[in-house]
């Protein structure tokens, strides 16, 4: 890609991110909080994406690395009284460690297999945070928002219950994030991973170790979940085996098909589109459930590659 | 309606005499048409478990809820303005709880939040709601609101928690039944809320706890757990929730058959179960804890057989409509008794408009509630209320199954429940 | 209760729990076996069964009428809904692994949200065709589900007849071979996917008008059978009726002798990882590995 080409692309994306930096400005009080969490959620997308967008391994256990992460800070701020730039690091870090020693352990499988060992792997994880719930307090879970100290943004202290926090903090790790992504997605390490995904025969003949690549790309893949999870538990103030449930290694795969697979912008779309339509549909009926059920068979029967997937194979090729 | 004697024709005097004629006989029937509340609404935003698994105590969350409301303004509505319910589904979900919170503050623009009842999901809302500065009104029976662990901003006047339950039961049970216990109950918040209460009382009235089964939520087989009970075990105690409870009690009776300890459940275990079902027949005999007995005793007070009779529930427990739709009786009149004192906290607070000053004198009001008498508005029976633990207080019920009906064999008094308060809200600033 | 009988009592519910594991982890082990897709939805085809089995047993006057009715009417319809779900959706995709797995997941929410609509939230008891009390000196147990293991080992034994001794199962162990010889050789394999896939469904189906008198139906009951299954037909190979009961008996006994001594969530956890752990270690992944 020419240093243009690449430009271009970083000013397409910081474009997004000022857009939904003025947005803050505009949007009502419900929806504004709705924004803040659709961003770290997609961020959470964002990399499960990595995984299955760019590497081409379909994962559902990432709910696993998400809840390592929001354990990974919720449990330090509730029981030693870390700030949220430590808890934010013990979570990414937790998550990171926990994608290595799974990725040594399961990239010696592939397709179906590795999708079951993740599954199976998640389950085990959410058994184990009910077993120990003297210590992770279970489904019931605990609350963040009494123990966490507010920020010092010079000589102010604005807490997190501020509405401004939540939407800028959820904006900062989203930007973070999905910049980490496009970064990724451009470089040579990028290439290498789509090259995987592609054909991974052809790619270790051309002397590429795939193993090795595909290890980094779970272990910034379960990061990335990772530091959504410490967001939206610091964020949203509450901790609780629900997030390590099956479902919620779920929600990043349709919200990633949803969006488009292997685009750098259609996890935030798909997360976005998919909460507005539950919240809609749960207008309606109860079984609001539905709308993923029946979003899902759509997407795999007539959308496969989702809706920027969709887009850029029809009208603008050189979309990310 | 005027009559224009300018225009007198017989269309007109019919429909005039039509209007005295209703208008002599219409306050005969209705007597509050006069009292119609007018103006605008007082909105309180519902989030109920319409779905997942709390959906059967939801179901009848929603009844108890629309009939109180609609008692509420055939009397007059609060403060004279009409008391309109929003009613949000969060899928008994802690993820969906503090979204459906949020929606409910913030689009809907209700005046509060009311009517949670799992311990998890009312965890993860409760923050929200502080931060929104909104009344959370819950219904749950959990610990959480008197342990201080949420905010000032959460109440819970209705319904009493549990540790108020299993001190109650604890003397009874200790004093009447026997001093040695095996406990079962789920594995998690809840059923820790009973092993840790309940192994505390024995603790001091000289009791002991000689096995405490955890059995996982997603357990759908029960026979195992029982192999675990010990023999020199005088009283099997039991808490379950889940849609397990039926094979729970089926298993139970199954294994010990004749030969089985002294008893003691919580009705959590029968919520919306039928006593006399096939399979159940053991229970004969043994007894359980009610918050609000099921079946109508001996004569029962009026305003509990209005309350009944309102909720669409019959002397046995179960819909009118349907008798095999047994109510979660022990648990929706939370619903009734918070939406009145919501009521009765809004008139006598002045609350106007959902500003922080309003919202600061309903607060304050509510903190200095010491007691709800029994009434129409408190059909369960009297309440205490602590308002530095936002708990209310009130009396509990040992009843005993003789032929497939609940049989009240003890009431407690209101002060047998009470233990240290371990928190004050009003420390709190708003 | 001492050790002896409590450890008896671990090995009949053990026992129980196995037959009916077998039964329900068959139809999936099958349809992995010879389709080699996932069908994340199998456990909705479970609840199906025990929610229809709710549904007959309303309509009909006896239990055991019930029953009947049910074992006959609720594999029949979800049968058909799976040779629909097959028709429409699976072989539109042509059967990709991924893709599959995708499908299905949508697959069992629509069925888990219907069910919700149709049949609402609670869970409801199904009486037991018969019942009856098998009184031990320590303890007592269900009659029934000494019935429900026995019927268990019939439908066992009927689809191990079917396999083997039936043109349709020398089409199906042909087609999980290797499908492109076996298509040489005339095998309609479009026809024996959709008949595996109905089959399977149906299994399941079976199962859950098996278990429903013992538990309740509940529109969210299809979850833990899905994971036990797919333990179930991990440790025991696809396709194989011989290995699916193998691994159903060490599964549940197991769980229940290991529930004796330890918590049930930390046995769920062990369970859990051995299972991954196998398709970890074993050679040629998950496909690879002996036949029925």
């Amino acid at each position: 890609m020419s240093g243009r080409g690449a430009a271009r692309l970083l000013a397409l994306h910081l474009a997004v991110l000022a857009l939904l930096f003025l947005a803050q400005f505009a949007l009502p009080a419900y929806h504004h909080t709705n924004v803040a969490r659709i961003m770290v959620l997609a961020a959470y997308a964002v990399g499960y994406n990595i995984l299955l967008g760019y590497t081409g391994l379909m994962s559902l256990g990432h709910a696993m690395f998400f809840a390592a992460g929001m354990y990974g800070a919720g449990l330090p701020v509730y029981y030693l009284g870390f700030g949220a730039a430590s808890a934010l690091g013990a979570g990414i870090a937790a998550g990171v460690v926990l994608a290595a020693l799974f990725g040594l352990m399961a990239l010696r499988t592939s397709g179906v297999s590795f999708l079951i060992v993740s599954l199976m792997f998640a389950q085990a994880f959410y058994l184990a945070s009910l077993y120990f719930n003297e210590i992770t307090l279970g489904d019931q879970g605990f609350i963040l928002s009494d123990r966490l100290a507010p920020l010092s943004v010079g000589d102010a202290s604005v807490g997190f219950h501020e509405p401004a926090v939540k939407y800028n903090g959820a904006l900062l790790l989203f930007a973070a994030c999905l910049l980490l992504g496009l970064g990724l997605r451009l470089s040579p390490i990028g290439r290498v991973l789509i090259a995987i995904r592609e054909n991974e025969e052809r790619a270790r003949l051309l002397g590429y170790d795939s193993y090795r690549y595909k290890l980094l790309s779970l272990v910034v893949s379960g990061g990335v979940a990772a530091a959504a999870g410490a967001s939206y538990a610091l964020l949203f103030s509450y901790a609780g085996s629900t997030f390590a449930s099956i479902l919620f290694s779920i929600y990043p795969l349709l919200w990633t098909l949803l969006g488009g697979v292997g685009t750098t912008l259609g996890p935030l779309i798909g997360t976005g589109l998919m909460f507005y339509l539950v919240d809609v549909a749960s207008g309606f009926t109860s079984a609001y459930l539905l709308v993923v059920g029946v979003a899902l068979v759509v997407l795999i029967l007539w959308f496969p590659q989702g809706i920027l997937g969709t887009i850029r194979a029809r009208w603008l090729p050189w979309l990310p | 309606m005027s009559v224009d004697r300018n225009r007198f024709n017989r269309r007109e005097t019919l429909k005039t005499l039509g209007a005295i004629g209703a208008g002599a006989v219409l306050p005969a029937l209705a007597p509050s048409a006069l009292a119609q509340p007018k103006g605008r609404p007082i909105r309180v935003g519902f989030q109920v478990h319409r779905t997942g698994i709390g959906a059967t105590y939801g179901r009848w969350y929603e009844r108890t809820t629309t009939a109180a409301a609609k008692l509420i303004n055939e009397k007059g509505g609060i403060a004279g303005r009409p008391l309109e319910i929003v009613a949000e589904d969060d899928g008994t979900d802690p993820k969906r709880g503090p979204e459906v919170v949020e929606k409910l503050a913030r689009q809907h623009k209700v005046d509060f939040v009311y009517g949670t009842l799992f311990s998890h999901v009312v965890i993860a809302s409760a923050p929200r709601a502080g931060e929104l500065k909104i009344p959370y009104f819950v219904v749950s029976e959990g610990y959480h609101v008197a342990s201080g662990k949420l905010n000032r901003y959460v109440f819970q006047p209705g319904i009493t928690d549990v540790r108020a339950q299993v001190t109650a039961m604890s003397s009874w049970i200790f004093d009447k039944l026997g001093k040695k216990v095996t406990m079962i109950f789920p594995d998690y918040a809840f059923g820790y809320d009973h092993r840790d209460f309940f192994s505390q009382a024995a603790a001091k009235r000289g009791g002991t706890v000689l096995e405490k089964l955890a059995i996982p939520p997603t357990e759908s087989s029960f026979t195992k757990y029982f192999a675990r009970v010990p023999a020199e075990t005088e009283v099997l105690y039991h808490v379950m929730v889940g849609p397990g409870v039926l094979t729970f009690v089926k298993e139970m009776g199954e294994h010990f058959g004749s030969k089985r300890p002294k008893i003691f459940g919580f009705i959590d275990s029968l919520e919306g179960v039928d006593i006399a079902s096939p399979g159940l027949e053991f229970l004969e005999g043994t007894y359980f804890w009610e918050a609000f007995p099921r079946y109508a005793q001996g004569a029962p007070a009026p305003q509990a057989q209005t309350y009944r009779k309102l909720v669409g529930v019959n002397d046995a427990g179960a819909s009118v409509a349907d008798p095999k739709d047994v109510s979660t009786f022990s648990h929706m009149f939370g619903c009734w008794e918070t939406l009145f004192a919501i009521k009765q906290a809004v008139e006598k607070s002045g609350y106007r408009d959902p500003t922080p000053k309003d919202y600061r004198a309903l607060i304050e009001y509510m903190e200095s509630v010491k007691a709800f008498p029994e009434g129409i508005e408190h059909p369960q029976g009297a309440k205490q209320f602590n308002g530095r633990l936002h708990q209310c207080y009130g009396h509990q019920f040992v009843s005993q199954v003789e032929k497939k009906r609940l049989k009240v064999v003890h009431r407690t008094r209101i002060e047998d429940s009470l233990y240290e308060p371990e928190a004050d809200y009003t420390k709190q600033p708003l | 209760m001492s050790f002896g009988p409590h450890l008896f009592l671990a090995l009949l519910e053990g026992t129980v729990t196995a037959f009916v594991l077998a039964v329900t982890a068959l139809g999936l082990s099958l349809v992995f076996g010879v389709m080699r897709i996932v069908n994340v939805a199998h456990g909705e085809f479970f609840m199906l069964g025990a929610v229809l089995a709710w549904f007959c047993a309303s309509l009909v006057g006896t239990p055991i009428a019930g029953f009947l009715f049910a074992m006959i009417a609720a594999p029949a319809v979800v049968g058909a809904l799976a040779l629909a779900a097959d028709r429409l959706i699976l072989r539109r995709i042509e059967y990709h692994p991924e893709g599959t797995i995708v499908a299905t997941i949508g697959l069992l929410y629509i069925l888990q949200q219907a069910v919700l609509t149709l049949y609402g939230p609670d869970a409801r008891p199904v009486s037991p065709p018969v019942y009856f009390t098998l009184t031990f000196p320590w303890f007592g147990y269900s009659g029934y589900k000494l019935v429900v293991a026995a019927i268990s080992a019939l439908l066992l034994a009927a689809v191990w007849w079917l396999l083997t001794r039936t043109t349709l199962g020398l089409y199906m162990r042909a087609a999980q071979q290797d499908l492109e010889m076996a298509q040489a050789f005339g095998v309609p394999a479009r026809r024996v996917y959709a008949t595996v896939f109905a089959l399977g469904a149906m299994l399941a189906a079976a199962a859950g008008v098996l278990v429903v008198p013992i538990q309740q139906a509940h529109y969210l009951m299809g979850l833990d059978p899905l994971l036990l299954s797919f333990i179930v037909v991990i440790i025991g190979g696809l396709g194989s009726v011989k290995g699916t009961l193998v691994a159903a008996f060490v599964v549940g006994i197991s769980d229940g002798v290991v529930s004796v001594f330890f918590s049930p969530t930390l046995a769920k956890i062990v369970a859990t990882l051995l299972v991954a752990g196998v398709l970890v270690v074993r050679p040629g992944g998950l496909f690879g590995g002996d036949r029925a």
